[in-house]
């Protein structure tokens, strides 16, 4: 096969979701702040997002189902995002850091 | 199958391979930057590329909205984030981030490949028929009817994640 008819394989986009998968969550287990933890998520729903929409092109009977799919994890990253930030920003103000070293004691 | 790297197959995989580089570059700096801010604009430049494979993938509509959600506004909040909570950057590695790093890699290394080798071997079979050729007007049609009821969900989620980002970052304020 081609190096330039990559992207008529199904397999080139489940790679590039399982690297995108693999890279997120290495991320997630490695960084030491929320916001950069937060930023490993993305990445995992990114992978994910790859993965239906490739399916959704090659082999799906109906090829809206992957795209609204996608669509909805959109919205629900979305909003994922706006919470876990404030939530980022009122720790920030109660302990003056986001390092997840730091976040450490719970208090009712 | 093989076509010439002049015509316009051979141009447009070319572009490809670049939307490939720029989301596997943008995602390794977007994980692997000392400093946050970078990461960020890591984030920006994988999800340009993720806009780019989906359209390929014969969802322009859907690369558009990867564009205008993710690059425009999920990057946006989070460089608005590092504006308000200055991370530090990471601290040179001590010896129990090495051990911590390394194991982190080692598992999703296993994870990718294991993911990788599943796809690569699997039979996948493809659907007898078609139904439509999920173009913009399907999208709609099946949107709002099919799933119009997943729809209005969404947007009760949307609100509620509204309300609370806002109660919560309300919170420390009303003290002072």
């Amino acid at each position: 096969m081609n190096i330039l008819d990559l992207s008529n394989h199904l397999q080139t986009y489940l790679v590039i979701g399982a690297f995108l998968f693999g890279i997120g969550f290495y991320g997630l287990l490695q960084r030491q702040t929320l916001i950069g933890m937060l930023i490993s998520a993305e990445l995992i729903l990114a992978g994910a997002s790859v993965n239906f929409m490739a399916f959704n092109r090659f082999l799906a009977p109906d090829p809206t189902v992957g795209q609204i799919f996608t669509l909805f994890i959109m919205a629900i990253a979305a909003a994922e995002a706006a919470i876990a930030l404030s939530i980022v920003i009122a720790v920030y103000r109660n302990y003056k850091s986001i390092d997840t070293m730091d976040v450490a004691d719970l208090e009712g | 199958m093989n076509p010439p790297i002049s015509s316009a197959e051979g141009l447009a995989g070319l572009v490809f391979l670049v939307m490939l580089a720029a989301t596997g570059g943008g995602a390794m700096i977007a994980v692997n930057a000392t400093r946050t801010i970078r990461a960020v604009a890591g984030l920006a430049l994988c999800f340009v590329g993720v806009a780019g494979i989906y359209y390929f993938l014969q969802s322009p509509f859907v690369a558009l909205m990867e564009m205008l959600i993710y690059v425009g506004a999920v990057c946006v909040v989070l460089v608005f984030a590092v504006m308000l909570a200055e991370p530090h950057p990471e601290q040179q590695v001590s010896k129990r981030n090495a051990i911590v790093g390394g194991l982190s890699f080692l598992t999703a290394a296993l994870l990718t490949w294991g993911l990788i080798a599943l796809s690569r071997g699997a039979n996948w079979s493809k659907a007898a028929v078609r139904l439509n050729d999920g173009s913009l007007r399907d999208l709609g049609q099946s949107l709002l009817t099919t799933y119009s009821m997943v729809f209005e969900l969404v947007s009760v989620v949307l609100l509620v994640a509204i309300i609370g980002s806002l109660v919560l970052g309300r919170a420390g304020r009303s003290k002072a």
